[in-house]
């Protein structure tokens, strides 16, 4: 079965058609790059999958999306919950003006979590799961901000891993950040790919084939294509996929 | 640069002679200008508080062996028992006789005291004439009676008066701020924008209604209200006052905390959302931390307004000026008092002085909550970052 599988899914914004007819399908503990030019659709479809969507005024969705094989957008299903298990690490690194041990308990704290030693082990465990324990643990009681913003996103990364989603969606993680700190996050992928199903979208062609298994690639709110990325990146299907990441557009 | 310094001099300015003035109650006797209180000599009583001047003539002093004088029961004389004594004839037709008249009866009478006009005091004046003790700060604070214009001894107890505005402005906070903060939540993170944009120029629109305004607004309908719900004699109580503040603080509030939180940044609220969090949770746990400083600026814009506002509470409140034991009883605030009273109070008077030395204490209880709060708010931001 697939972790997430999404069947003809239309989007609109108010009257703007923003996502046609996708389909596609993820398998568990698999990394999936989503690539295309700027205002493609990739980001609305990432944030589809956690229902971060349900928060613009006027969107309409049509079709269906599975995970686990459940409708997400079924009338049962409560948003909230799902986002606990589908977590999601934004584009600028967003952490809250809290303490650095604050900042990861926070996902802990609204999820009803009162047992402070549950709390403290899972905060040094997500903290340690993204490499960013050495570095933090004697001031884990100062500000987020003091962090620099490479360590900052990794704190993002540790506060979404310690509710335990089972999913993790990345909307330009490193966008914002240098090259050192954008490969420490991109050897983190590899890590956390045995234990979540990562979805990430990029804009970086080089990421998108060192990092991912499968690379879906939008383009005018339309899926052109997805398959592995050694193929997508050797020998696309569609004049279009070619096109793109050789650079010809976009 | 000169603008800043100018309005900096204008506002020392303004404290310096607003201090300066209110000072002088504390320098002058507190009696009427023009008239006097004698004794007969053998009295060996010769000064007296203010308070005990009251209460002589209220007759609660009796004898002046309660003011450490000889076992003798207190006669009052006022100008008008003058006729108890003599007839009009021995006065004369225009009461030419009337000093010598006086000065007689206070060789008389060994437990006289008498209050009478400077012009009746005879140029051979047998009486001695009694020291007042002047205002002490710490009876003025503490006097429980305002009555500026009490004859023959003014009343100058402020404390009903702080203890009115307190109250009222501490019931108009404790309504405003739990009603505007929920209007602002509803209108920055609820309210569909339509909506939005529909009420907040309304509410807008309410700061700029004169308090009189609202003051008849108060007196129409709030007044009647609380007296037929509260089943009182009388509507005009602190609560109405309260609730007319209440009304005209709430503007601030909303407009200001709702600036604030619609100001914090959508990256956070998406990335607590992210998290599982409810949109309550969120509203709680990161709009109203993050947007602190903007809800507690206008609370003390709110509260500024509260203390400092005078014609709707001078309509509402029913203006006794009696310590209150609930805010369903009439009371007296410091700027109604003021304003009420100026006009009648003569220019350079005592009455004149404690009026201006009641806007001492307003501005210092104003000053006060400033600061409080400054420190309070700077402590948070110190504790955040």
């Amino acid at each position: 079965m697939h972790k997430i599988e999404t069947k003809n899914v239309n989007f609109f914004y108010g009257e703007n058609h923003a996502l046609h007819d996708i389909s596609l399908a993820m398998k568990a503990n698999t990394i999936t790059a989503l690539i295309g030019p700027s205002g493609c659709g990739k980001s609305t479809y990432l944030r589809l999958l956690n229902r971060m969507n349900d928060l613009i005024d006027g969107t309409r969705l049509e079709g269906e999306i599975l995970i686990d094989g459940e409708n997400i957008y079924d009338k049962n299903t409560n948003a909230y919950d799902l986002r606990k298990n589908v977590g999601m690490v934004f584009q600028k690194p967003n952490p809250f003006p809290k303490s650095i041990f604050e900042n990861v308990a926070y996902g802990l704290k609204v999820n009803g979590i009162t047992d402070k030693a549950v709390i403290e082990e899972r905060v040094h465990t997500s903290i340690q799961q993204v490499a960013l324990w050495d570095e933090v643990k004697d001031k884990l009681k100062k500000s987020a901000f003091e962090l620099s913003g490479g360590q900052q996103q990794r704190l993002c990364i540790a506060r979404a891993l310690a509710v335990q989603p089972s999913v993790l969606l990345m909307d330009e993680p490193t966008s914002a950040l240098d090259p050192i700190s954008t490969s420490k996050i991109e050897e983190l992928l590899f890590e956390l790919k045995n234990k979540y199903t990562i979805v990430i979208v990029t804009h970086n062609m080089q990421q998108a084939a060192r990092a991912s298994d499968n690379t879906a690639f939008f383009y005018m709110g339309r899926l052109i294509e997805m398959d592995k990325t050694k193929t997508i990146f050797t020998k696309p299907n569609q004049k279009q996929t070619e096109d793109y990441i050789t650079g010809r557009f976009g | 640069m000169l603008s800043s310094a100018a309005t900096s001099i204008i506002v020392v300015l303004i404290v310096f002679f607003l201090f300066m003035e209110g000072a002088g109650v504390f320098t002058k006797k507190p009696i009427e200008d023009g008239f006097l209180l004698a004794v007969s000599p053998s009295n060996p009583v010769k000064k007296l508080e203010p308070s005990q001047i009251k209460d002589i003539f209220d007759q609660k002093i009796t004898n002046w062996k309660e003011v450490g004088g000889k076992d003798e029961p207190i006669v009052l004389f006022r100008t008008s028992d003058i006729s108890t004594y003599y007839t009009d004839e021995e006065l004369g037709e225009n009461f030419e006789f009337f000093p010598a008249k006086i000065n007689e009866l206070i060789s008389k009478q060994p437990g006289i005291i008498a209050f009478f006009s400077d012009k009746y005091k005879a140029e051979n004046f047998s009486g001695r004439e009694l020291e007042i003790n002047k205002i002490k700060v710490f009876e003025f604070l503490s006097g429980e009676e305002w009555f500026p214009t009490a004859q023959p001894i003014a009343q100058m107890g402020v404390k009903p008066l702080i203890y009115g505005t307190l109250w009222v402005s501490l019931g108009a906070i404790l309504i405003a701020l739990p009603i505007g903060l929920a209007a602002a939540i509803f209108l920055s993170e609820i309210a569909r924008k339509k909506v939005r944009n529909l009420v907040k120029p309304l509410i807008e629109l309410l700061a700029g209604i004169p308090s009189v305004v609202y003051g008849f607004f108060g007196l129409v309908v709030i007044v009647p209200l609380i007296q037929s719900t509260f089943n009182l004699p009388v509507g005009e109580t602190g609560l109405a006052g309260s609730v007319v503040l209440a009304i005209m603080a709430l503007p601030t509030i909303i407009t200001l905390s709702e600036d604030a939180m619609r100001n914090t940044p959508r990256a956070m609220k998406e990335a607590s959302l992210a998290l599982g969090a409810s949109q309550w949770q969120t509203i709680y746990k990161v709009v109203i931390p993050h947007s602190a400083s903007g809800i507690t600026a206008g609370a003390i814009l709110g509260i500024g307004r509260a203390i400092g506002e005078t014609m709707a509470v001078l309509m509402v409140t029913g203006n006794a000026a009696v310590i209150p034991h609930t805010l369903l009883e009439p009371v007296r605030t410091i700027p109604a008092t003021i304003a009420a009273e100026l006009g009648e109070a003569p220019n350079g008077g005592l009455h004149y002085e404690a009026l201006f030395a009641l806007g001492c204490i307003l501005f210092i209880i104003t000053f006060g909550i400033n600061l409080l709060v400054e420190l309070v708010s700077s402590k948070q931001k110190h504790k955040k970052h």
